[in-house]
């Protein structure tokens, strides 16, 4: 075992997007071919992934269990597709490998397995569970003095289970700033809550920073597809010494595809050829 | 047929489990500094205030919020700590099921899971706090090493080996004070069942405090003219089906006693193994599907059939009912 070269890349904000286009890109290609996954959560998430992993962790794809590497945790396991093409394109798999997305014997499990796939700091999948594994890292990390961060990222749905709050009250109490949540405030669940209207699927729970704060929380705000605005935004949670932060950020579902956005029905359903054709274009449209 | 264990205690005098628990805490976390202490709020029941007063920083509060202490020690484990969980077993069993399946069991990490309090004799607190299921859950959870020790002894050599060991772990503690068994040169092997005494009419197998109500069920067989054996198993996984299959060849009956469900725990599984191996007339003692309460615990063993004598009565009437004679069989 060589020792590990842990680093963080530094790319620019034109970069970023480039590769937020290419990740969204192969992730409907991929869930195309596969016939099944999610879409609009994946979409929703692809630039908090991309700007963690090409811009902020200090990580090896060559030494993917290095001791003292910054930890990521998508608690949100249902977007895995999303962390699947990210990891590929930082070279912890092949790109080629996505096309195995789902089927029998493959290291990309619809939920990600971290016995699996190298690169997965944690299994998930049942929602609300990613927040205390990253706390008991954090807890880790300052236990025995090392200085890697760990990142978790959450949906708005599972914000809805207890557990959530169980860490985030424990979090606050051990005052963990070596510990940084985000959320990704997309706010359209898989079917919502019956209202005078009939139903809504507007904000699974309403003012989350609120909640987080009450238990001890720094909260950052910020658009969650703007590269510049993500950067700045995890800078701050960085710079927080008192305590756990929390980057919530503003998301639409679907993002990036017009006519997937803010749409439940593109929850999980796969895109037909004419409309990965009609994205895809879309999606290269918007580079220039 | 293997021979009784040389291990066996030779004066009759109970010790404080708990206390044996929260007292080898401290001396393992001495020689390892990897061992940490996750508690939920009642480490003055289980003792782990014991380990909480010899190494203040690696005993880390949780509160009661038993998903997310399970999901901590997931998450420490993964930087090389190994955590050790404080909370009755009634808790850790089922109000943490869905974080042990998926942050712990799935991806085999190492978390000692120790269940407080386990069965009946939980000091008068009622059927909320009696655990008769947790043996079953973790029978049935792939990857999960489940361990019943049967005295203070046993317990701390189990806690021994575990240290030694990297699987996720249950470990069954009983709150009160119990018999001891096996002498201080007794030492833990997983998965390995124990003969802690030669008989020729009925096997009886034991888990857990169990075995010592087992042994006496052998002595009041004995004053009857019957031959018993008593297997104590102190890992219901892996299970010694090899000492199981052997003790019912010699036998040719089979009797289970163990203060737990004997739906999914001890009974069912040596019937599991039996019927697929070699087939023999059973009789399980244990909780027969119910609920229990608060009260003294000579009484809840007696009312939930869980005495000495109702051991020695289930062999009786497995005997009678396979050989057709009852008691004084020479």
């Amino acid at each position: 075992m060589t020792a590990a070269a842990l680093s963080h890349l530094t790319s620019s904000v034109s970069e970023l997007r480039e590769l937020s286009v290419r990740t969204r890109r192969l992730i409907l290609e991929t869930v195309h071919t596969a016939g099944a996954g999610h879409i609009g959560g994946p979409l929703s998430v692809t630039d908090i992934l991309v700007n963690l992993y090409f811009n902020r962790l200090h990580i090896d794809p060559d030494a993917p269990h290095a001791a003292d590497r910054d930890r990521c945790i998508l608690s949100k396991g249902h977007s895995s597709i999303a962390l699947y093409t990210v990891l590929a394109l930082r070279g912890y798999l092949r790109v080629e490998e996505l096309a195995t997305f789902d089927a029998i014997d493959s290291r990309l499990q619809g939920h990600p397995d971290m016995t699996a796939l190298p690169g997965l700091d944690m299994s998930t999948g049942s929602l609300g569970q990613g927040l205390s594994p990253g706390l008991g890292m954090a807890l880790g990390a300052r236990l025995g003095d090392r200085d890697f961060r760990t990142w978790v990222i959450l949906g708005d749905g599972e914000i809805q289970e207890g557990q959530i709050w169980e860490a985030a009250f424990v979090a606050g109490r051990y005052r963990l700033n070596n510990l940084t949540a985000i959320l990704d405030y997309n706010r359209l669940p898989q079917f919502g809550w019956p209202d005078s209207s009939g139903f809504t699927r507007d904000i699974p729970i309403g003012d989350p920073g609120a909640k987080f704060a009450a238990f001890g929380w720094n909260i950052v705000e910020t658009d969650g597809h703007d590269h510049e605005a993500l950067t700045n935004a995890f800078d701050r949670a960085e710079q927080h010494t008192q305590g756990p932060t929390i980057v919530i950020a503003h998301t639409i579902k679907g993002k990036g595809v017009s006519f997937m956005e803010n749409d439940f029905n593109w929850h999980a359903t796969p895109p037909n050829s004419d409309q990965l054709a009609m994205a895809v274009a879309e999606l290269q449209g918007s580079l220039t | 047929m293997r021979g009784v264990s040389p291990h066996l205690a030779t004066d009759a005098r109970s010790f404080g489990v708990r206390e044996a628990w929260g007292e080898h805490l401290v001396a393992l976390a001495n020689k390892y500094p990897e061992l940490v202490v996750l508690d939920g709020d009642l480490a003055n029941s289980t003792k782990a205030d014991i380990f909480a007063a010899a190494h203040p920083g690696r005993f880390l509060e949780m509160g009661i919020a038993e998903q997310n202490m399970l999901g901590v020690a997931a998450g420490l484990a993964t930087t090389g700590y190994v955590p050790w969980i404080s909370t009755f077993a009634a808790f850790v069993a089922k109000r943490a099921l869905d974080q042990i399946r998926v942050v712990i069991a799935q991806p085999s990490l190492n978390v000692k899971m120790c269940g407080a309090y386990s069965g009946i004799l939980t000091s008068k607190t009622g059927k909320t706090h009696q655990s008769v299921q947790d043996i079953a859950i973790f029978r049935a959870m792939p990857h999960v090493v489940t361990i019943v020790p049967a005295d203070a002894i046993e317990l701390q050599a189990a806690m021994t080996a575990m240290m030694e060991d990297d699987r996720p772990t249950y470990l069954r503690v009983t709150r009160d004070a119990s018999p001891v068994i096996f002498d201080s040169g007794y030492t833990f092997e997983f998965g390995k069942a124990l003969l802690l005494r030669q008989g020729s009419d009925v096997g009886i197998v034991s888990t857990g405090v169990q075995t010592t109500r087992a042994l006496d069920a052998a002595a009041l067989l004995e004053e009857q003219g019957v031959s018993a054996s008593v297997l104590h198993a102190p890992t219901l996984k892996p299970l010694d089906t090899e000492a199981i299959c052997e003790l019912a060849a010699a036998t040719g009956a089979i009797v289970t006693a163990e203060d737990h469900s004997i739906i999914g725990g001890l009974g069912s599984a040596v019937a599991e193994t039996l019927s697929e191996r070699i087939p023999t007339r059973m009789k399980r003692v244990g909780w027969q599907d119910t609920y229990g309460e608060s009260g003294p615990n000579d009484s809840l063993l007696e009312k939930y059939g869980l005495t000495a004598r109702h051991v020695s009565e289930a062999v009786l009437d497995l005997l009678a009912e396979t050989t057709g004679a009852r008691g004084n069989r020479r």
